[in-house]
């Protein structure tokens, strides 16, 4: 593992913020860390950093207990947390330079980064000038600057746009399958991270109510049947008289659990002979966004 | 030590191009050349004076202003500046997730401080000396070659430094603290203030308060100065007078002070 975490807490006075979090994040895994806002993400990253200091439970990154190894554990990470950190009266290549210099990394290094992170063009004018994207990029290609063997990202991809997203995506994804890197990434959009994703722990309140691969969320989620009919309300009461458990009635549509290939057909016979036009019918998986929600919520 | 050293050459590296770096230059620059135009315009009535005279107008109209307000506003502004600039970019939680100690983080930013207040005392002594034999080239008749106290400058000048540390540990440590502007700056001001005025006023346990110092370094040459222009007093600098002490000891008192509150505190 490469986080290993273990009831870790963190209280801001009475109140508690991270609740006995237990993290497991594989090597050469994207690991993404999803909760709604104020679900105790950054407070995480944070007391993963060492930049809080955690109230009871344990730490270790690389196998080494975070305390007693910090520099030694920091120095194979590259972190950007919250909005990027950035000197605005200096230029997009002199913030990296200055990272440079405190990291002692060669300045070709400063160039391949800026390519990387397309801010090429845009090197020598100031940060501070810099568009919402721009200095998300920046933030980006200063935590990758040491060419560290963990990134931790909090909500990467804030203020990009479309195309944006798909290039840190992207760059994660080759970060991983190519060279190798273990990628922490939070976030509160699901369908973010469902796309790059190979692992995913789910906060809410201080505390994880899911760990695991993409795929046992997935299988976790219970397939539905999606009916399409005319009059939903009355299909629906039709279908609940005849023993069926209706999970939703839209507008368009209703869904029923799915149970077997049968039971889909039954469903679609009995229906159609009791003069309840369908439209159309299919199975659905519960897509992660809703599956989310379900899981936040019931907590 | 690597990591003191590469944090210090990195708060240079960002401090460069700000004010807080240019102003250490361009204030004892702007203010020695202003003095310089004044002597020069008022040549005339200033030939009359024996060299001795001349340079002790010379350097006591920096050295007043200087000791009153001019140097602790000066390290209130340098203290604020070098750590506003984290606070302005939000980069302390980089700072400290650094394969860098922080105490190495901590210690170069408060060296780098002391730095610039020494760059800025120092050039106050060089142009002070500069200009004074600039005068006496430039205008002949001003007997500015007649008399030389560069060894009493510097020592004033090196006592000076010594009595600002200790506001210099305050102010940096508070504005550390604080990300506005308006604390530490009104802290300092309003506590610089009251230091003048009890320097100024002569009360007895003035050497126990850091804002006082660098006035009662400056009464110090006053003193030694002699009340009369005409007499040639003979110049010494007591370096190590109780006051220095007090000002050494709560430098390094609240620069450990400080370095144990940013152990324990959060990062935001």
């Amino acid at each position: 593992m490469v986080i290993d975490t273990q009831g870790l807490s963190f209280n801001f006075g009475s109140q508690s913020v991270v609740n006995a979090l237990s993290l497991q994040v594989p090597e050469g895994s994207i690991y993404g860390f999803l909760g709604p806002n104020g679900a105790g993400k950054t407070t995480t990253i944070k007391l993963l950093l060492n930049l809080l200091k955690k109230d009871r439970g344990s730490i270790h990154i690389f196998g080494k207990e975070l305390n007693s190894n910090r520099i030694a554990i920091l120095s194979q990470i590259g972190s950007l947390i919250e909005q990027p950190a950035i000197y605005s009266h200096l230029t997009g290549k002199e913030n990296l330079m200055n990272r440079a210099l405190l990291l002692q990394v060669a300045e070709t290094r400063v160039d391949e980064i800026l390519e990387l992170v397309q801010l090429k063009n845009a090197a020598n004018k100031k940060a501070g000038k810099y568009s919402l994207g721009m200095k998300q990029r920046l933030g980006i290609g200063l935590a990758l600057l040491s060419d560290p063997k963990l990134l931790i990202l909090d909500e990467p991809t804030n203020g990009l746009d479309p195309n944006g997203i798909i290039e840190i995506r992207e760059l994660l994804i080759r970060l991983v399958s190519r060279h190798q890197k273990t990628v922490f990434v939070s976030s509160h959009l699901l369908g973010e991270i469902e796309r790059m994703a190979t692992h995913v722990g789910i906060i809410d309140h201080g505390e994880l109510l899911f760990q695991g691969s993409i795929a046992d969320l997935q299988s976790i989620s219970q397939p539905q049947i999606h009916i399409e009919v005319e009059n939903t309300v009355d299909t629906a009461n039709f279908l609940v008289k005849h023993g069926f458990t209706v999970n939703e009635i839209n507008e368009d549509h209703i869904t029923v659990p799915f149970a077997s290939k049968t039971q889909m057909a039954e469903i679609n016979a009995l229906l159609i002979r009791n003069n309840y036009p369908v439209f159309s019918i299919h199975k659905t998986q519960k897509d992660l966004e809703k599956l989310f929600l379900d899981i936040t919520q019931k907590a | 030590m690597k990591g003191f050293i590469l944090s210090f050459r990195s708060e240079f590296y960002k401090t460069r191009k700000t004010a807080a770096f240019w102003s250490a230059i361009i204030l004892p620059l702007i203010i020695c050349l202003l003095l310089f135009a004044g002597f020069l315009s008022h040549s005339d009535k200033l030939a009359k004076q024996p060299g001795a005279a001349l340079w002790f107008q010379f350097s006591w109209a920096i050295l007043s202003v200087m000791g009153s307000l001019l140097l602790p506003m000066l390290i209130v502004f340098i203290a604020y500046s070098v750590n506003n600039i984290e606070h302005k970019a939000e980069t302390w939680k980089t700072l400290f997730t650094l394969p860098i100690s922080k105490f190495s983080v901590y210690s170069a930013k408060y060296i780098y401080a002391l730095f610039l207040v020494i760059l800025c005392l120092a050039l106050f002594l060089l142009f002070t000396l500069g200009f004074g034999n600039l005068l006496a080239v430039v205008k002949p008749n001003l007997k500015f070659n007649e008399y030389h106290m560069e060894s009493f400058l510097a020592q004033i000048y090196l006592k000076l430094l010594l009595s600002s540390l200790g506001i210099l540990s305050i102010q940096f440590l508070l504005s550390l603290l604080f990300r506005d502007f308006l604390k530490p700056m009104g802290i300092g001001f309003a506590a610089t203030i009251v230091g003048v005025i009890l320097a100024g006023t002569g009360w007895q346990y003035a050497y126990l308060y850091p804002y006082s110092h660098a006035m009662l370094t400056v009464k110090s040459m006053h003193t030694a100065k002699g009340g009369n222009d005409q007499v040639m007093p003979q110049l010494a600098v007591d370096l190590l007078t109780k006051d220095i002490w007090v000002s050494l000891a709560v430098s390094a008192g609240v620069f450990i002070i400080g370095y144990f509150i940013i152990l324990k505190k959060s990062v935001k």
